[in-house]
């Protein structure tokens, strides 16, 4: 997002304008940041751009709501005719077990 | 098969269900007395020293954290015939093993056939088993071989090393969001900052629709995305398990989780957009 104020501005500006992590850039390098394998270089980049951008910050919060959502999915089971069946083989496997 | 022995008394369980037996295993001894040993009993020549009921709980919750010495005891009480045990060990990975199968079978009732497979394996092996891997990581390998036979069979890919052409140009936004690289002040800049709905995303009156809208955008991932980001988010598997589970490197396992999930953030956006 383009820097609304004049802090933002200066800090977009500084010496630091050539090697600024870009939106773009960061979209692309969230789950590395996520996943802490992004090197350390780019990671104070990308820290440095969250600092001074509203619109990135949201982005990280938004891939955050999603992997938290995502954790409160539940699996789908197997069916309880396969559970069952199981269960009757297991009790067929302990029989022969102790009958050796 | 009844077995009697001089000196365990066991009493004639028989018939009854499981929970019982660790009652049952409570009871003081009555001395020198003969018993049938029922079939709930310790299979012989195996020492089941565990209490079966109180430590469940708490070597089960162990066994999902990779504590080894509960993953022991847990193994020594399915060892002994414990139904319960068993019962808890498939109520705890069948889901998850139905899911790994789902990656590599296109049917639901094949993945369902491989899980079942895959227990029959684990009786069968656990006399065997030496605990050199972690139950878990035993338990995925048997299934990911099952499930692989039965892909090769159905002439599907097993391979997840390769990304495929329907993992998309591996872009996580288009191009339109983003300022041009030919824009005086803010190249690679937003357009259009994000429309904002990281705060009501997890609130509980939009809950169960934004779960079934994300439920749904899973299922339609391309299927390399769509597994990994299951095993990673949904499970909560380490990458690291991902990796072996399904023979990917680290890197291609992080950009199939990337890709998956930008486009799961990518449909909420949608959602969250014709909400507002």
């Amino acid at each position: 997002m383009a820097p609304s104020s004049d802090t933002d501005w200066q800090k977009h500006m500084g010496d630091d304008t050539v090697n600024e992590m870009a939106c773009q850039e960061l979209v692309e390098v969230i789950t590395d940041y996520l996943e802490g394998t992004l090197p350390k270089s780019d990671r104070a980049r990308f820290d440095a751009h969250l600092a001074t951008c509203p619109g990135c910050r949201e982005y990280l919060e938004q891939m955050r709501a999603l992997i938290r959502l995502s954790g409160s999915l539940t699996a789908k089971s197997i069916e309880p005719a396969t559970r069952d069946s199981l269960l009757r083989a297991f009790r067929r496997w302990r029989d022969s077990q102790t009958s050796v | 098969m009844t077995l009697r022995i001089i000196g365990i008394s066991g009493g004639d369980l028989r018939g009854q269900n499981t929970e019982s037996y660790s009652s049952a295993r409570r009871k003081p001894a009555r001395g020198l007395s003969t018993g049938a040993l029922t079939d709930r009993e310790t299979p012989p020549g195996i020492a089941c020293h565990v209490p079966v009921t109180n430590g469940r709980y708490k070597s089960a919750v162990a066994v999902k954290t990779g504590d080894r010495a509960s993953e022991a005891e847990l193994i020594d009480r399915l060892r002994c015939g414990d139904q319960a045990t068993f019962t808890w060990l498939i109520d705890t990975y069948s889901p998850s093993l139905k899911r790994l199968a789902l990656a590599f079978v296109s049917l639901e009732a094949v993945a369902e056939e491989v899980v079942q497979e895959t227990w029959l394996a684990v009786l069968t092996g656990i006399g065997r088993f030496e605990g050199r891997s972690s139950l878990k990581t035993w338990l995925f390998k048997i299934l990911t071989n099952r499930a692989k036979t039965r892909a090769v069979r159905e002439k599907r890919t097993v391979s997840f090393s390769e990304l495929e052409p329907e993992d998309g140009d591996g872009r996580a936004l288009s191009p339109e969001r983003f300022l041009p690289p030919d824009h005086p002040s803010f190249p690679g800049h937003w357009s259009t900052s994000p429309h904002p709905w990281s705060a009501v995303a997890e609130q509980a009156v939009l809950r169960r629709e934004t779960m079934e809208v994300l439920r749904r955008g899973l299922e339609n991932l391309p299927r390399s995305q769509r597994t990994v980001v299951m095993l990673r988010d949904v499970e909560g598997w380490p990458a690291h398990e991902v990796c072996a589970a399904l023979e990917l490197s680290e890197a291609n396992q992080r950009v199939l989780l990337h890709r998956g999930r930008s486009r799961l953030r990518a449909i909420l956006e949608t959602y969250f957009a014709e909400d507002a």
